[in-house]
Formats: structure tokens, C-alpha cells, sequence
């Protein structure tokens, strides 16, 4: 496998940093709960949460300050944060009691085998599995600390949880429209704001110089790639803060692929990025963290340079040497 | 025992023979290519072909005398209209005003066109909603669909003058339309739900899952998904379907003669009596006075049809063309 | 608010094609309901037995029996079939199995067009093609159930075709290539393997041509003769159960319109008994 390249490294550093004072932040919000024990606003009670966390750790004698933060974290800061879920198919359980916080402005894979659970899981998150029928979730999962499957619009949450899909799915219209989709579909008709959306979202996703002369040519005549990237500016252009992408290299050519990975390394500035994806170098190359999915449940999930040096579990490493040879 | 008496018969020289005549000819055509040997090899094969059963031989002739049967009969029956119709059309035939001696077919026509458009202003907002309803809406297992569909399993296999009947009793009579342009559309209307129905869902579940999840994904509600994606996409199926269902109202007289009625002049409001084009040409024929006028009537309203039921079919193919490119 | 809009224009449109698919099934129940309403008393007043069971159909005496007629649709369907079935399914058999691409490619829209053409011009074409034919040939008057099953096996054709040659494409391909690998010539695996795979939608066809064959008035009118009386030969004319609500509908009154809409009940009957034995043998060829 060809070695990352520079730039790549240099960002992954950017945000290990920014990471690092996340969980810094996290252990001050831990310790300031403590002295907030008293107070009775909705934050206190969180923060109490928190606060007996911290305690039952420190009962445990776990002094590590990143532990406490890791639990801290699920709480206060997360972007998307499940506890207990549950989640069945009928009589099928898909997902066993996952708990999994995922910071903002970052990348987590979720890798694993197939038909264990990743894509179900990055479903729950914008709710398409609500297309499945006979679907059924219990325990939370929450989207900035509110509750997803409680009574937030659908079509509004998935307005700020934008996706991305294995194969590409433009729609049979023209470049242009396939972007200004998603900000026609919420309110916004002006022209002139449609354009500037429309350009800044193919800029965005590095397709802007490519197609600027074919905007009004029909969608189904790019490239897997071009499509691919497309699907990328159609979801950015809805204005998500969240962007979910189900194996979206596993339909491209490498070339398609190298493009892809960048631009989501690019877009982890901005967007907090899930992905799932059955390629482990993939996931090696481009996230900061990375949870490891088996039969329904997550194994473990911890930062990629974690997961793929010293895993807590034997079976991550098993999976993880065996794939690596 | 044939196969054996095959084997042992053929020349040992041949080259491994494929075990059937039938397969044989096909070979060999194959084969052909190597131009050297194909002369010989043909005349080989065909001597091979003798020696194919009696029974063999009536087998593959029965169904290529029933297709020439079939071509021929379709050919004769409509060259024979045509023949004997074309020459009878006259302008005469054409004329604004019917009366019994230019047997115009012109308001007849002009009544085919109002009646199609009326019936389908019924039948496709209430068949194009239902269709969207069963593919979009409905989950599997809703009782409600099981219902839907036998209903409209049964209305498609409802004898046409059975819909008269019921027109006659409820929209004419119980309604108070009287035989009325209104009345013969609403039945025409029922009569061809089914028919809206059905293409229309086909036309919508050939549309690819992955064009909904992509637009449920961007945030979309399912009735924005449906008007700007789904049926674009579903459109030439539907209008297929849509113009089958023209065809059938075209050439309808069943439902129509109690509905609708036989009146000769062109209606002034939706109570009028009026007769369509098909009426019109089975009171034609039925009165056998002007049968040169009622094979020229005949042309007129089968050139009409074929060219409703061509239209669909082409429209059919680009939907299959176009569902098979993406 | 924007998400209350929102959501209420769903449900709308919700409630909107639910009602629209609705719609079906209440035309179903109000054609029966109309039909039921209207033909039952007739059918309970003659007894349900004495009404199809009695051939005499005297108007002028209020006297009501439609078996003749019943008779005369069963007559004309057989025929149709007899001539319709055969003919229908070795075309079927050739256009599936034997028919190379240009020929599939002219004959195959030709049968579509078939299906198109309306039954007025089909009555119309028996009328002074066939009619005429049978009057030249056997001297007779032309006009019956021979006429009628002409016109009618010539109709149903595009119906067994499609649905037969549909059934006959859907045999795997397995089937073909496994006998042929025992040695069986090309027309004898057609003949004696993939037509009795096809069974069930070859049957299928014949059961949707006989609800076309039964249900067709217009042509059937025009061709038949519609004289009133149980059937004497092939040559001679009968009346079938639509023609009679054609014929008369137009100047009956009282118990007799009731009893012409009864006639057509039992005409209905009998429709959605064919299309129950249809879907049945739908669902078992899938199943």
C-alpha cells in the first residue's frame, strides 16, 4: 500500500492537536461539574452525570485523565452519541446495547466484517432505516445531545445529517439540479442563491473546474467518480453539519478513490465525517478514530493510531492482522 | 431407440456430431464461417435432417404453419379494410354536420376526443394517485393493498357491457345525467382505473431504490420525492399506460351505447347525448344502409387505434431503454 | 412552523392517494351493489335456478328464463377456443422457441396490434368477410355460432399469445439445455419439456380468453344472429348473454330491465369465477 501522502500527514497532525484539546476541554467540564454539584439547571444535571462518572472511576482507581474524559465526552461534547441502542429487524437483532460518541469535526470509521452492523448503525443516524420495514430501535441516539428518533422533523435531520452512498445515485437531471436538490427541497428558491450553493458546494467537493461548462448536462453522463463526488457536493450543498458516507469508494477506480479520500479529509474541517468502509487501509489512512464492529457489536473504538497499533481486544487484532497479513 | 439408430446411421467421418438435427442447423450455421467446408457440411446436415423422425417434422412445422396462419390473418384483416376503405373516403365524410347522406364521421370524432379527455381527467389523477399509493405509500402486508388489488384485478376483467349496465343504472339513471357525454366518460373512466393503475405502479417501482434513498437522504419528505423524482423518472411508463387507456376509450362502444347514447350532433354541455366514433360505426354497420361510408368509417377508426397503440409501444421501449442505461 | 406545514401537506397528500386507491375498490363494490340491487329481486321472484335453468325468454309474457342464452355463451367461448387455443398457442410456441429475431421482430408487434383493434371493427369484419364465407360455402344463412367463433378465436388470440408465449420464455433455460444434453431433437424438448413446464400460464391464457370470449358483445352482436333458442347446429344463429343486454336494454322497462340486469349478474358471476380460477393459477405458478 503506497504511503500516505504529506499534506494528508500534515492535516491528521492538525487534528490530532484539535483532539487532543477536545479531550482536554472534556476533563475540564469533568472537573468543574464537581464543583457544580449544587446547581439544579438542566446543564448541572448533566454535568452530575459526569460528575459521578468521574467518582465511580476514581473509585475504580483509574487515574487516567483521558478515561474520564472518554466518559465525560459521551455526554457534554459528542456530535453524535448513541447509549443502549438496540435495533432489530423484525426478529433480528442488528444491534446489541452500542454505545459510541463521536466528536464534531472529525472522522470515525466504522470497519468490521460485512452484514455486521456498520451501515445499520450509520443508518440510524439520518434514520433511513425507517425505509425498512418491520425496523425497531431502543435506547437513545442523539444528535447534539438531542434525541434523534424522539420528535425531531425527519426530513429536517437529515437536512443537517447529510449522506453519501456506496453506489453513486445521481439523479436523471442536470449537474445543476442534482445540487440545487437539497437547498430547493428547504426553502431556498432565489437564483442567485442557488447558484452561489450550487458553485461553492462543487467547489467544495474539488468538481468545480471540471464541470463548470457541463452544469446543465445530465448527471448520468459523469464518471463513477465525477458521480460520486457529485453525490458529495449534493449532500454538502443541503447544508449538513454531519456527513455520513456508506463505502463510497467500493463502486471506484483507485484514481476515483485517492480523490475521494482526500476530499474527506479536506471536508473533516468543516464536517464532522462517519464512514463506513470495508477497506482498512482506508480507514488507516484518512480517520482519527475508528470503532470496530462485530456480529451487532461494537468490539471497541478508540483513536485509529490505537486501534490499529495496540488494540484493547483480541479480536480487533485478530481481524485487523488477518487482513493485514 | 431413434437417437441410437441417429448415431449409428450418421457417417462416421462427420465431425463430432451435435447429437439433434435441430441443434445441427444451428451448429452448422455457426460453423458456416470456416468457408471452405461449408457447402459440404450443409449438404451433410441437411441429409442429417432426413433421417429426423416424421414426428420431429410435424412438431416443427405445426408451429411455423400456425404463426404463417396467424401473420396472415392479421395481414388480410386489416389490408381487406383498408383495401375496401380507402378508396370511400371522401371529404364529404369530413363535413362539420352529420346528416344521413355524407354519413359524416367528423362529429363522431370531434365526440371521441371530448370523451377521451373527459374520462381522463377522471381517470388519471384518481389512477396516477392510486399507483402512488400501492409503489410509495403502502407498506406490505397493509390490508388495505390486498383489497385495492383484487378490486382492481376484478374491474379489469369486467366485461365491458357490464359497465354499461352499471352507468346506465348509476350515472343515468340514479345520478339524473341522462345519456349524457358526462355519464359514458365517468364509465369509461372506471373502465380504464385498472388499466391507469397498474402501468403507472409498474412505471413507478422500475425506479431505482437508490434515486429515493438519495433524495430521502438530502432531506426530502416523501411527497417532494415523488413529484420531482419518482415520476419524472416513472413518466413514459405512465404516459404508456395512459395511452393504452386512450386506446381502449377509442374503441369502446360497449359501455358507451346506454351511456352516453347515439346522438348525431355535437354536444353543448356535458348532458348532451353524443356517440364516439366506434358508436358511431356499429350503428353504421348494425343499419347496413351505407357500407361503403362504414368501411371508410372502419379505416378511419382502425388507422386510430394503431396509431394510439404504436404510440405506447414506443413510449414503453424508451422506459425499458432508458431504466436498462442507468 | 415550517415543519407543521410541512407535515400536514404529507398527510394531505397521504389521505389523498389513499382515497384516490380507494376509489377502486368502491367502484367494485358499487358496480356489484347496482347490479345486486337491481337484478336480485328478478332472480328471487323466477328462483335463481328457474332464471338460468328456463330457456324461455318471452318479455311480452313476463316470462324469464336465460338458459338458452347461457347456453349460446358457453357455445360461442368453446368454439372460440377450439379454433382460438390451438392456433394461439403453437403461435406462441413458434414466436418463443422457433422464430428467428427479424421474424419475432415483425410478427410480435403485428399480435399487439391485434389486441388494439376495437371489437366494432372485428363485428364488422365477420360481418362481410366471414359471415358471407360460410353462406358460400355450406349455403346457410352465415350468420351463428360458427361466425361468432371465428371472430371471437381470431380476438382472444393476442391474449393466448402473450400470456402463453410470457409463460413459455419464463421455463429456465436449464430445462432446454438438460434434455438436449440427453439427446433430444429441438422440437421435441420444446414439445415435451418446456410446454408442460409452461403448463400453468398456458392455461392461464386460456382462462383470461375465455373472460374476453364470454365478456365480448359488440362483435359477438353483430355476427350471431341472436335468435332466442337453445342451439341447433353450428351454422344456426343462438343469442349469448351479452348480446341480449345489448339488444334489449334499449326499450325494456320494469321487471324486464330487472331481468336483463340480472342477466347481466350471472354474466358477472361467471367473470369473477374466471378471474378467481386465474389468479389462483397465478399464484401457484409463482408459488
Amino acid at each position: 500500500m503506497s504511503e500516505p501522502a504529506p499534506p494528508v500527514l500534515e492535516k491528521q497532525r492538525v487534528r490530532q492537536v484539535n483532539l487532543m484539546s477536545f479531550v482536554e476541554q472534556a476533563v475540564q467540564v469533568a472537573e468543574i461539574a464537581e464543583t457544580l454539584q449544587v446547581a439544579e439547571t438542566l446543564q448541572a444535571v448533566e454535568a452530575l452525570q459526569v460528575a459521578e462518572t468521574a467518582e465511580t472511576v476514581q473509585v475504580a482507581e483509574i487515574a487516567d485523565a483521558t478515561e474520564i474524559a472518554k466518559a465525560a465526552e459521551t455526554v457534554v461534547s459528542a456530535k453524535l452519541h448513541t447509549e443502549n441502542l438496540d435495533l432489530f429487524y423484525g426478529n433480528f437483532q442488528a444491534l446489541h446495547k452500542v454505545n459510541l460518541a463521536i466528536p464534531p469535526l472529525s472522522i470515525t470509521a466504522f470497519i468490521g466484517p460485512s452484514g455486521c452492523g456498520k451501515t445499520t448503525l450509520l443508518k440510524t443516524f439520518n434514520r433511513m432505516n425507517d425505509l425498512v420495514e418491520g425496523c425497531r430501535i431502543e435506547g437513545d441516539v442523539l444528535l447534539d445531545g438531542d434525541e434523534i428518533y424522539g420528535n425531531m422533523d425527519v426530513n429536517h435531520l437529515r437536512k443537517r445529517v447529510g449522506m453519501v452512498f456506496q453506489k453513486p445515485n445521481p439523479f436523471p437531471m442536470s449537474v445543476y439540479d442534482n445540487i440545487a436538490f437539497g437547498p430547493r427541497t428547504h426553502g431556498i428558491r432565489r437564483k442567485g442563491d442557488l447558484d452561489e450553493i450550487v458553485e461553492r458546494s462543487l467547489r467544495d467537493a474539488a468538481l468545480f473546474d471540471e464541470l463548470k461548462d457541463r452544469l446543465r448536462h445530465n448527471a448520468l453522463g459523469l464518471s463513477g467518480g465525477q458521480q460520486q463526488r457529485l453525490c458529495i457536493a449534493r449532500a454538502l450543498a443541503a447544508g449538513p453539519e454531519v456527513l455520513l458516507m456508506d463505502e463510497p469508494t467500493s463502486a471506484l477506480d483507485p484514481a476515483s478513490t485517492a480523490h475521494i479520500e482526500e476530499l474527506a479529509i479536506k471536508l473533516a474541517e468543516r464536517y464532522t465525517i462517519v464512514i463506513v468502509t470495508h477497506n482498512m487501509q482506508q480507514a488507516a489512512r484518512i480517520s482519527d478514530r475508528t470503532a470496530f464492529f462485530l456480529l451487532g457489536e461494537i468490539v471497541e473504538c478508540d483513536t485509529t493510531a490505537k486501534i490499529f497499533s495496540k488494540p484493547g481486544d483480541s479480536r480487533t487484532e485478530d481481524y485487523i492482522r488477518g487482513r493485514f497479513g | 431407440m431413434r437417437l441410437i439408430h441417429d448415431g449409428a446411421s450418421g457417417p462416421t467421418a462427420l465431425k463430432p456430431a451435435p447429437a439433434t438435427a435441430g441443434a445441427a442447423t444451428t451448429a452448422g450455421a455457426a460453423g458456416a464461417a470456416a468457408a471452405g467446408a461449408a457447402v459440404r457440411r450443409t449438404a451433410r446436415v441437411r441429409r442429417r435432417a432426413t433421417h429426423r423422425s416424421v414426428r420431429d417434422h410435424i412438431l416443427h412445422a405445426l408451429p411455423c404453419l400456425a404463426a404463417l396462419l396467424t401473420a396472415a390473418l392479421i395481414g388480410f384483416l386489416i389490408i381487406y379494410i383498408l383495401v375496401m376503405g380507402i378508396p370511400h373516403i371522401s371529404p364529404d365524410l369530413f363535413s362539420i354536420t352529420y346528416n344521413s347522406v355524407n354519413v359524416s364521421l367528423m362529429p363522431a370524432l370531434i365526440n371521441t376526443v371530448l370523451m377521451t379527455l373527459l374520462a381522463l381527467a377522471f381517470a388519471v389523477p384518481i389512477g396516477l394517485g392510486g399507483a402512488i399509493f400501492l409503489a410509495e405509500y403502502a407498506r406490505r402486508g397493509n390490508r388495505l393493498v390486498g383489497l385495492i388489488r383484487i378490486a382492481a384485478d376484478t374491474l379489469a376483467g369486467v366485461p365491458s357491457i357490464v359497465y354499461g349496465l352499471f352507468g346506465l343504472l348509476f350515472f343515468v339513471t340514479m345520478l339524473g345525467w341522462r345519456m349524457s357525454l358526462l355519464a359514458g366518460a365517468c364509465t369509461l373512466a372506471i373502465m380504464i382505473l385498472p388499466l391507469i393503475i397498474s402501468t403507472a405502479e409498474e412505471a413507478l417501482r422500475a425506479v431505482p431504490d437508490a434515486w429515493r434513498e438519495g433524495s430521502f437522504g438530502l432531506g426530502a419528505g416523501r411527497l417532494r420525492t415523488v413529484g420531482r423524482i419518482l415520476l419524472p423518472s416513472a413518466l413514459p411508463g405512465i404516459l404508456a399506460g395512459v395511452i393504452l387507456g386512450i386506446g381502449r376509450i377509442v374503441g369502446e362502444s360497449a359501455a358507451l351505447i346506454y351511456t352516453a347514447g347515439t346522438a348525431t350532433s355535437l354536444p353543448t354541455s356535458l348532458f348532451d347525448s353524443t356517440r364516439t366514433l366506434s358508436v358511431h360505426m356499429y350503428v353504421l354497420a348494425s343499419e347496413g344502409l351505407h357500407l361503403e361510408k362504414t368501411y371508410a368509417t372502419a379505416v378511419v377508426l382502425l388507422l386510430l387505434v394503431l396509431l394510439i397503440n404504436t404510440a405506447s409501444v414506443v413510449l414503453a421501449r424508451r422506459l425499458s431503454r432508458k431504466v436498462r442505461n442507468v | 412552523m415550517q415543519k407543521s406545514a410541512g407535515a400536514l401537506r404529507e398527510r394531505l397528500a397521504f389521505i389523498a392517494f389513499a382515497t384516490a386507491a380507494t376509489l377502486c375498490v368502491v367502484a367494485v363494490l358499487l358496480i356489484c351493489a347496482f347490479l345486486l340491487i337491481n337484478g336480485l329481486p328478478t332472480l328471487l321472484r323466477e328462483g335463481p335456478f328457474a332464471f338460468i335453468g328456463n330457456t324461455t325468454w318471452q318479455p311480452a309474457t313476463d316470462t324469464y328464463g336465460i338458459f338458452s342464452m347461457v347456453v349460446g355463451s358457453l357455445y360461442v367461448t368453446a368454439g372460440a377456443l377450439v379454433l382460438g387455443v390451438p392456433l394461439g398457442l403453437l403461435t406462441a410456441i413458434y414466436l418463443s422457441r422457433f422464430a428467428k429475431a427479424r421474424t419475432k421482430r415483425l410478427l410480435q408487434p403485428a399480435v399487439e396490434l391485434l389486441a388494439g383493434i376495437p371489437s366494432v371493427v372485428y363485428g364488422f369484419f365477420g360481418l362481410v368477410v366471414i359471415v358471407p364465407l360460410i353462406r358460400q360455402l355450406f349455403k346457410v344463412q352465415g350468420m351463428g355460432i360458427l361466425a361468432a367463433s371465428i371472430v371471437l378465436g381470431i380476438m382472444i388470440l393476442p391474449t393466448i399469445i402473450a400470456v402463453s408465449k410470457a409463460a413459455l420464455d419464463a421455463v429456465p433455460s436449464s430445462y432446454y439445455e438438460g434434455a438436449l444434453a440427453l439427446g433430444a431433437s429441438h422440437e421435441r424438448c420444446v414439445f415435451s419439456i418446456i410446454v408442460p413446464a409452461a403448463l400453468s400460464g398456458v392455461v392461464a391464457s386460456v382462462i383470461l380468453g375465455v373472460g374476453r370470449a364470454i365478456g365480448e358483445t359488440m362483435a359477438v352482436v353483430m355476427v350471431v344472429g341472436n335468435q332466442v333458442r337453445m342451439p341447433v347446429g353450428i351454422f344456426e344463429g343462438v343469442r349469448t348473454m351479452t348480446a341480449n343486454i345489448v339488444l334489449e336494454m334499449g326499450y325494456a322497462a320494469d321487471l324486464h330491465r330487472q331481468a336483463l340486469i340480472a342477466t347481466a349478474l350471472v354474466l358477472l358471476i361467471f367473470i369473477l369465477v374466471i378471474n378467481l380460477l386465474f389468479s389462483l393459477l397465478r399464484k401457484k405458478a409463482r408459488g
